[in-house]
């Protein structure tokens, strides 16, 4: 029963984690220097340290400003309260849970007319105001002895990124150790009064109830660090100014003094001692000291970088948390009081109707812890201790194995998407080289289906020459003819009219050397290669067989080539049968044909 | 993690090397020019052999130096500056070598009354590539000290720059008995020589923002 009603506390532990962490490693991980594992990790133990070690200064306090008597109230404040600060972490805004936690409170002692303990209301609020100028003047402080120290020094810029990363590994496990110290309060203080009565012995060192709840609270804690923090860790990292290295180490370092300063019993009773006014241990807003902190720095740099608008937004955040809180909490208790009939107090609230119906368990449960709650610093009359020794042993080494197997898992995984990877890399690379082979493909298609035209084009040409050299030879017989006639005619019979046919007869055929010679011309040119290729297969051809060879290649009858020739066309035949003898072809064999394949 | 003390260690030792080569590179570059002029080949030679290894070592490290930043994350929010201005400083000992490299190829003619002009420039150019590695070193360990060197760097630039243009003017109005091609000639081994002291002013504007940006 008291774990369900803790489980609010631990939820409101998760949010201080998701939201808080990001003050200690916020810096650091927004401007890269460290990585969000590395920090989720330290901040996760050094949390739980503090929170176990030093966590009892700040608890004092809260008891005091509202002691919450009963277990059903301590679940429903601390759930109003971690309802709040979820809230506000969802809308990425650094808020502070110790506000959020004092409104709820407050809210508690509103509905169950309660008096709200001023002096201990004054000392929380005024650290809301002294938390950040501590933290501003710890800033401008530490900048200064930095900037000193690094101008002495003169460290190489690279060593000191290696000594910065390094410091701001120890830095953030400081902060995260005096969050948790200073914070755990927040976490479960209201729990406080109802810790079980059990003392479990580890063999090295024991833990008593309220240690055990510190611890509780502080896992819970480790668990919003690892889980939520990351996308508050770059708000606080970005948003509000930019943060160099160094910078990054002061304003956490500033921030974590302040923490520690206010949740030191230690310290302040040495300021006792030397005669100093005690230091007052306060759950200290952790966004308080570090907004502090970077402003007094952005003030010392002359206030460039300093995003308003952002402080603007946080400084709301801080007056609207409390509020909101309280309010929550008043709504809440009122709806476990009269519709869950829950006890949320010893005393009758005026705004519970009816009997309250309390259960068995809580009445058995509140009546063992009445004596506890009336006197907060009273030792329980009965304590169980429990050996757990050897139990602990075991479940770390189980804890170790299980870790080994995970680690493992872990590895093969990476090895099997290492193996992936390559795999998909080189179907890539295939795919390219498929895709560059296909376009080479293309543009040789395309070459050839040019050339292929521009064959067509000169062969049309060529065969348009030929035809006109046929068609010319033809008239030269008819001119013959024609002279033939004139000269079987009697002499003195002829008329200027036959001698006029004659001319233009003539006139027409005048330039036919000129075209032949431009047939031939075409002939080489489009049979370059084929000449080549005749040349190297059959060797001993003459000039004018090869001639016939190209003419015969143009797919010309003997009657066309005899023209083109002007031989007959029984010496084109005769021809064509010493060319397939020299050819040296057999009877079944084309001339034509061959000489195409060429 | 547990390395990157080891890491850093290796890098400033890299990056201090990578500034002795250049460094070296620059004293050869300007004796090179200097035994052309006095007409000492075998020493010309010398140097241009001496330049084109140191030039290559420089490569060679500036490499390594690149590869740890990346690998070991090293200042992750300037990484990328940083190795911008080992790339310009690396552009010197190549500007440098280019140079000696022409002169060895196209070995230009000097006239007597002009070699002095030519030994002040190389000698000032010299001198503002000494100047802004020295700058570059020391930004490394003390950013403050770095305005006071990138005043010379500009100081020996515009130096430079005015005895670059009185050499151009003399070679085209007082030198009647040379041709307009060895005129053109000589004006561009001006303009070589003059680029070199154009590549540090480079530098030394990129290490001015890079002053006000570590500072921030």
């Amino acid at each position: 029963m008291f774990l369900f009603f803790l489980s609010s506390g631990l939820f409101l532990g998760w949010t201080l984690g998701a939201n808080d962490a990001s003050n200690v490693f916020g810096s650091a991980v927004g401007s890269k220097l460290i990585r969000f594992k590395q920090a989720a990790i330290i901040a996760a133990i050094f949390v739980v340290l503090g929170a176990v070690l030093q966590g009892s200064g700040g608890s004092h306090t809260l008891g005091k400003l509202g002691s919450i008597d009963a277990l059903g109230g301590a679940f429903t404040v601390a759930l109003a309260a971690g309802i709040a600060v979820f809230w506000m972490t969802k809308l990425k805004l650094p808020v502070s849970t110790s506000q959020a936690v004092v409104g709820a409170i407050i809210g508690w002692n509103f509905f169950t007319d309660n008096p709200t303990d001023i002096n201990s209301l004054t000392k929380i609020v005024t650290t809301w105001i002294s938390g950040p100028i501590l933290g501003g003047i710890f800033a401008v402080l530490l900048f200064l002895l930095l900037q000193f120290i690094l101008r002495k020094s003169k460290i190489h810029l690279i060593r000191l990124d290696a000594y910065i990363k390094y410091a701001l590994l120890i830095v953030g496990a400081f902060g995260s150790y005096s969050l948790g110290a200073n914070n755990i309060a927040n976490v479960v203080g209201v729990f406080i009064p109802s810790a079980p009565n059990i003392t479990l012995d580890f063999g090295f060192f024991t833990l008593d109830g309220t240690q055990l709840l510190f611890l509780v609270g502080g896992i819970s804690i480790a668990v919003g660090i690892i889980t939520y923090s990351k996308k508050v860790m770059m708000t606080v990292g970005n948003s509000l100014m930019k943060l160099n290295a160094e910078t990054a180490i002061i304003v956490v370092l500033a921030h974590s003094l302040v923490l520690f300063v206010f949740s030191s019993q230690s310290l302040s009773d040495l300021f006792v001692r030397i005669g100093l006014p005690e230091i007052p241990l306060v759950p200290v807003s952790s966004s308080q000291a570090i907004v502090g902190a970077i402003i007094g720095i952005g003030i010392l740099k002359g206030g460039r970088n300093i995003h308003g608008k952002v402080i603007g937004k946080i400084a709301m955040g801080w007056l609207v948390t409390p509020v909101i809180a309280g309010l929550i909490s008043f709504i809440a208790l009122f709806f476990m009081s009269n519709v869950f009939n829950l006890k949320v107090s010893e005393n009758p609230s005026k705004f519970v109707k009816g009997d309250i119906v309390v259960t068995d368990d809580s009445k058995s449960f509140i009546d063992s812890k009445t004596k506890i709650i009336e006197d907060f610093d009273s030792t329980p009359e009965e304590t169980k201790t429990f050996n757990i020794y050897k139990p602990a042993v075991v479940i770390v080494l189980i804890i170790l194995v299980l870790l080994i197997i995970y680690q493992l898992y872990i590895i093969n995984k990476l090895k099997e998407k290492d193996k992936l990877e390559e795999f998909q890399e080189s179907i890539d690379r295939y795919n390219a080289q498929q895709i560059m082979l296909e376009s080479e493909l293309r543009m040789t298609t395309e070459t050839n289906l040019k050339l292929e035209k521009e064959i067509e084009a000169k062969e049309k040409e060529q065969k348009k020459v030929a035809l006109s050299i046929i068609r010319k030879n033809e008239i030269l017989t008819k001119l013959k003819a024609e002279i033939e006639i004139l000269k079987s005619k009697p002499e003195n019979t002829l008329k200027f009219s036959d001698l006029n046919t004659l001319r233009i007869l003539i006139l027409e055929n005048l330039n036919i050397e000129n075209e032949r010679k431009s047939f031939d011309k075409y002939i080489k040119e489009l049979n370059n290669s084929f000449f080549q290729n005749l040349e190297k297969k059959y060797p001993g051809l003459s000039n004018n067989e090869k001639k016939l060879c190209s003419l015969l290649r143009l797919k010309l009858t003997s009657k066309e080539i005899a023209s083109i020739l002007n031989i007959t066309p029984k010496s084109v035949e005769v021809n064509r049968y010493r060319l397939r003898k020299k050819m040296d072809l057999k009877k079944e064999e084309k001339l034509s044909k061959i000489i195409r394949k060429l | 993690m547990i390395n990157i003390f080891k890491t850093s260690k290796t890098v400033s030792l890299s990056i201090d090397e990578f500034f002795d080569k250049i460094d070296l590179g620059t004293l050869n570059f300007k004796k090179g020019v200097q035994n052309y002029i006095d007409g000492n080949s075998n020493e010309f030679a010398l140097n241009l052999k001496s330049l084109g290894v140191l030039e290559s070592e420089a490569d060679t490290i500036q490499r390594k130096i690149e590869n740890d930043f990346y690998l070991h994350s090293l200042m992750p929010n300037y990484a990328s500056d940083i190795l911008n201005l080992l790339e310009s400083v690396d552009d010197i000992i190549d500007m440098s070598k280019d140079v000696l490299s022409q002169f060895d190829v196209e070995t230009p003619h000097m006239p007597e009354a002009i070699k002095k002009d030519y030994l002040d420039l190389v000698e000032l150019a010299a001198k503002s590539s000494e100047v802004v590695v020295s700058a570059a070193r020391i930004f490394f360990t003390s950013p403050d000290a770095v305005k006071d060197k990138i005043q010379k760097v500009l100081f020996y630039h515009r130096e430079t720059d005015t005895l670059s243009n009185n050499i151009k003017r003399k070679i085209f109005q007082e030198f009647d008995s040379l041709k307009l091609s060895e005129k053109i000639h000589l004006r561009y081994f001006a303009l070589h020589i003059e680029q070199v002291s154009d590549a540090s002013k480079n530098i030394a504007h990129q290490l001015s923002s890079l002053v006000i940006k570590i500072k921030m």
